[in-house]
């Protein structure tokens, strides 16, 4: 939009100017407020605040039982696993894994008996079904993954193992979902 | 709109004022009572007026639903039971609205299909055929947030699974599946943001219809030969002719339409979907409504959880692709005998895709749906392309009037220019 002067040269105006700032404070703008529409579209406070500790008691867990719970809106497993279910899950080959974790990366160090887990498949969310499928720790049924004792993927379309959610043994029959223990998983650093 | 020259006269002085004001009437008048159509168009272009009728009812049982639902997770089920139960003819209402997308989606795949045979997405009419798609997609959008509405078990874990399948994208699908929930999981805040999309998004579909038909009557209908209107003869005035046909097919359909809604309303719903949503229980069986199967089946048969999320856009992105994909000049599947027999190919292999959607994914089924994926993207990405380099097309007629009466001559219409602008295919 130069203005082309009688020599032929081409000379700012002040219409470039204009031009040009206005274009600039209006992307500026712009961008500026599709920031607050995109976020007002996150969990809000309140989801948040939901999103305290929960604590469960262990005390009433039998051997082999899996309970349900909810901390954030989403599904926990929490499994008492019987000496059998423990061995199976320790005795892996970790090679032989799509995700591979050792099961002591998933336990708190001396609670072996207790995996607790994230109840949503990893594929895409459906609830797998306890005790079932070739290893007996879980079966999705909406497209077939398969988990074992230590919910690790062990075979269908889910990518990745039930993941852990934080927690911490308040006592030794207490955990609280949502606050990080002090200690570090054994074999995490490894 | 179009531009064919109007010859609306206006009469009364009111008529002649308000037109030298906004040409209203005269568009009007070019765009549906001079407007010249193929004489020789069969029952399958009754389908654009049936989706507009289709679209409209929607609009309007949707809104009067609208008044008595309740978007919140903790009293939307309830208040769909109260619908059915305590509402005058609210019963009426839901069904018409719940059997209704399934009747938009029978005429807008038989739609399709009608556009796959006679090659309508041809030149010139490649932004009508892509406007087509996009009003799919913003349809398939708007079914799936209606269907969560109910909040049933189906409405919940449908809606778990479906918005899951954007954390397949590398690195900020997480997020993304995020800002869809509006939490950590499908909940509450989901269900009021799919409630308002669901109320905009049909808008936005009469938006896209608009554009769609302007196209339209930028460059003609296509009809059976695929050959172009070349002279006033090959056509009709769109009223009478096509009003009343349009409105025939239309009743017939409504007809067909109310048997689903009077004599088996649910046969096309799921009877999980009357068990409230649960988040601690997946039903045994959880698969979508009947007219996203096909795409279900595609998206299961990948064993990899990124790959069938492609492959199932990808499904999709091959209808938008078809106008470049086709290399045949020919329009018409009348006159080539080869791709016609790979059409009905692949309708057989939309429908199989279909059916094994519904199926659980083990053994058999996983293979043959396998199969059947391939072949569909086989057709787009090789037969298509290459049936045009090597098929012998029959030969064309001269015009359309020959076809339709095997001489030349009869009455003649004036047509603007702009009827035929192609001098392909
Ligand atoms: C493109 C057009 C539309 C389609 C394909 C569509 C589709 C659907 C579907 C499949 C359902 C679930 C029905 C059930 O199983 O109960 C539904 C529910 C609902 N829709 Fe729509 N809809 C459309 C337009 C609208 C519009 C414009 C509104 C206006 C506000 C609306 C309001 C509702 C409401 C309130 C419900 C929940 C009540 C119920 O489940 O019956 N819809 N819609
Ligand atoms: S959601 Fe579990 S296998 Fe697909």
């Amino acid at each position: 939009m130069a203005a082309i002067t009688a020599t032929g040269q081409t000379k700012a105006t002040r219409r470039d100017f204009m031009l040009i700032a206005t274009g600039a404070a209006g992307a500026v703008g712009a961008a500026a407020i599709v920031w607050p529409f995109v976020a007002s579209m996150a969990p809000d406070a309140f989801v948040i605040a939901a999103g305290a500790p929960v604590d469960v008691d262990l005390a009433p867990v039998a051997d082999g039982q899996i309970v349900k719970v909810f901390w954030r809106g989403k599904l926990v497993f929490v499994r008492n696993r019987t000496p059998k279910e423990i061995e199976e899950a320790e005795k892996v080959n970790l090679a032989s894994l799509p995700d591979p974790q050792p099961d002591s990366a998933r336990v708190k160090e001396g609670k072996a008996k207790w995996l607790v887990v994230f109840g949503n498949c990893t594929h895409l969310g459906c609830v797998p079904l306890g005790h079932e499928g070739t290893y007996e720790g879980w079966f999705c049924p909406c497209h077939g993954s398969v988990y074992d004792t230590s919910g690790r993927v062990r075979g269908g379309p889910a990518p990745l193992n039930l993941p852990i959610p934080p927690y911490t043994f308040v006592s030794d029959t207490k955990i609280r979902i949502g606050e990080e223990s002090k200690v570090p998983p054994k074999a995490a650093a490894a | 709109m179009s531009q064919h020259a109007t010859t609306y006269v206006p009469k009364s002085r009111f008529a002649k004022w308000f037109e030298s004001r906004l040409p209203l009437a005269g568009l009007v008048h070019s765009s549906f009572i001079a407007f010249p159509v193929p004489r020789n168009l069969t029952y399958f272009w009754t389908f654009g007026a049936i989706l507009i009728f289709m679209l409209a009812a929607q609009i309007v049982t949707g809104v009067w639903l609208a008044m008595h639902y309740v978007p919140q997770s903790n009293l939307a089920f309830e208040s769909v039971e109260a619908i059915m139960r305590e509402v005058n003819y609210g019963w009426l209402l839901r069904y018409l609205h719940a059997n209704g997308a399934s009747m938009f989606f029978i005429a807008v795949y038989i739609h399709i299909f009608r556009g796959l045979y006679y090659g309508s997405y041809k030149a010139p009419r490649e932004i009508l055929w892509l406007l087509g798609v996009i009003i799919f997609l913003l349809m398939m959008a708007t079914a799936f947030m209606g269907y969560v509405l109910p909040w049933g078990q189906m409405s919940f874990w449908g809606a778990t699974v479906i918005t899951n399948l954007f954390s397949a994208i590398p690195l900020v699908g997480d997020t993304i599946v995020s800002l869809l929930w509006g939490g950590y999981s499908v909940g509450n805040p989901t269900l009021n943001r799919f409630f308002a999309l669901h109320y905009l998004l049909p808008f936005m579909i009469a938006g896209v219809v608009v554009l769609h038909i302007w196209a339209l009557h930028v460059v003609g209908q296509n009809n059976p030969t695929g050959v172009p209107i070349k002279s006033g003869k090959d056509a009709i005035p769109f009223t009478p002719y096509a009003t009343i046909k349009d409105m025939f097919a239309t009743i017939v359909f409504v007809m067909f339409f109310a048997w689903w809604v009077f004599f088996v309303p649910n046969y096309l719903g799921h009877a999980d979907n009357y068990v409230p949503a649960n988040p601690a229980v997946t039903p045994a069986h959880i698969v979508p409504e009947w007219y996203f199967l096909p795409f279900y089946a595609i998206l299961r048969a990948i064993p990899d959880k990124l790959g069938g999320v492609i492959a199932m856009v990808g499904a999709i992105v091959m209808l938008a692709l078809v106008p470049w994909l086709d290399t045949s000049r020919v329009r018409s599947a009348n006159y080539r005998p080869l791709y016609r027999q790979f059409f009905w190919a692949f309708c057989a292999v939309c429908v199989l895709l279909g059916w094994l959607g519904s199926k659980p994914p083990e053994g058999g089924y996983v293979i043959a749906a396998r199969v059947c994926t391939a072949w569909y993207f086989i057709h787009f990405l090789l037969i298509l392309p290459l049936l045009g380099l090597f098929e012998t097309p029959k030969p064309l007629p001269a015009s359309i009037l020959e076809t339709v009466t095997g001489r030349r001559g009869g009455s003649a219409m004036p047509v603007g220019a702009a009827a035929a602008p192609s001098t392909k295919g």
